[in-house]
């Protein structure tokens, strides 16, 4: 399974929403329709997921899925 | 000695008459009953009235609990409150109730674990009871948050109440065994629930209080990724020294902060709804409130029979975290 792959099965175990709704481009909030408390229970489960910590200022850049397989694969993450 | 145990032999619960509804709640501030509801779980609230401080609502609380398990004033042995918002720095609010009962002069103290305080509490009992210090103890968690709550800041009013919860404990029962626990406490992440100001390091002044210093301050998403991890570890701790599984589970009464970390600690424990109790809608965040008056309405309702293993579990300012396990006989 690729990351792209893992990181959208958990968005949509989080969200309740279509694989092909999360593309890269997809924004959690408008796109996807998650909430802040939403948008911190994906956080954690990427950190469970891929066993790293993820602080509060760089969660608040992570708006879109795209952005969070970019911050994902900088920090030497794969699957 | 071997043999001793604490039980649980009596429970009882305070709240202030007045509601405070969402509906209010838009009079006040920027924010919608769809707001609250969706992100907190929370309808309404209760709030003391001016005349009301923590004492009044341990006292009644306490009355409950005494009538319940059958204590005469002459039966308690010792009073513990665990409160953020006692009525002094000092004296503590635990003499003040214990006065007010008309009890004799048992050693009275409070103590201040955040959310996790009446959990703290029964933790402190249990060691009392097991090593023969004394055979009863009155414990206790009560809050008065409205007077410490920022009224203008929408984030974080629209989320505590007021009120109080007691529990009898005693070396004999029946009731709820007071079982296998884990507490802790990581001080590192204290600045992130804080009342800056009114203490030591910042005492009160006019600068102070036209920064509303001396109000709740939260970072939310910090305090809510730690509280769901903290409280299904305190929860799993506790139940693994009791020897337990979390299939053995038949109840889970988490302190109601926030009835998304409720599910999400539901969640990460494998509990199906039916086994997670929940009544922030009714009153939101008590701090150590909540679990007492979640404890007595399960009791009252007939909720908890024996035979059932009960879990407690919190989490709140300090870092402070609890877990324990009751087990109704």
């Amino acid at each position: 399974m690729s990351l792209e792959n893992r990181v959208t099965e958990i968005i949509v175990n989080k969200l309740g929403v279509k694989a092909e709704e999360v593309t890269p481009e997809a924004h959690f909030v408008t796109d996807l329709g998650a909430d802040s408390l939403d948008q911190v229970e994906l956080m954690m489960d990427f950190e469970d997921a891929f066993d790293l910590k993820i602080s509060d200022e760089e969660a608040s850049k992570l708006q879109t899925v795209g952005a969070v397989i970019g911050f994902l694969e900088s920090k030497g993450i794969s699957v | 000695m071997d043999n001793r145990q604490a039980f649980i032999v009596g429970t009882g619960h305070y709240v202030p008459s007045r509601v405070l509804t969402n509906a209010d709640l838009e009079r006040m501030v920027d924010t919608s009953d769809e707001w609250i509801t969706t992100r907190s779980g929370i309808k309404e609230r209760r709030i003391a009235s001016p005349e009301e401080a923590t004492s009044d609502l341990c006292l009644e609380a306490a009355r409950r609990a005494m009538e319940a398990a059958g204590w005469e004033p002459g039966d308690v042995e010792a009073v513990i409150v665990g409160t953020v918002t006692p009525d002094h720095a000092f004296p503590c609010t635990a003499a003040i109730v214990a006065h007010r009962l008309g009890l004799p002069t048992v050693p009275c103290y409070d103590f201040e674990a955040g959310c996790s305080g009446f959990i703290y509490g029964l933790i402190q009992a249990r060691a009392m009871i097991l090593s023969e210090t004394l055979d009863r103890v009155l414990v206790i968690g009560a809050e008065t948050l409205s007077r410490i709550v920022n009224w203008e800041d929408r984030a974080t009013c629209v989320l505590f109440g007021d009120g109080a919860g007691a529990a009898a404990i005693d070396s004999r029962g029946p009731g709820g065994v007071l079982g296998g626990w884990h507490w802790g406490a990581d001080g590192s992440m204290g600045p992130s629930l804080v009342q800056p100001a009114g203490g030591s390091r910042e005492p009160i002044s006019h600068e102070a209080l036209d920064g509303k210093r001396n109000t709740i301050y939260m970072e939310g998403s910090e305090i809510f990724k730690n509280a769901v991890r903290a409280m299904r570890d305190s929860a799993l701790m506790a139940l693994e020294k009791e020897g337990l599984r979390r299939e053995d589970v038949h109840l889970l009464i988490s302190h109601q902060a926030n009835l998304r970390i409720i599910d999400s600690t539901a969640k990460a424990l494998n509990l199906p709804p039916e086994k997670v109790f929940v009544n922030i809608h009714k009153y939101g965040n008590t701090s150590s409130a909540s679990i007492p008056i979640a404890l007595d309405e399960v009791v009252r309702d007939g909720i908890v029979k024996p035979g059932m293993n009960v879990v407690l579990a919190a989490f709140g300012a300090g870092l402070t975290w609890g877990g324990m396990v009751l087990k109704w006989k």
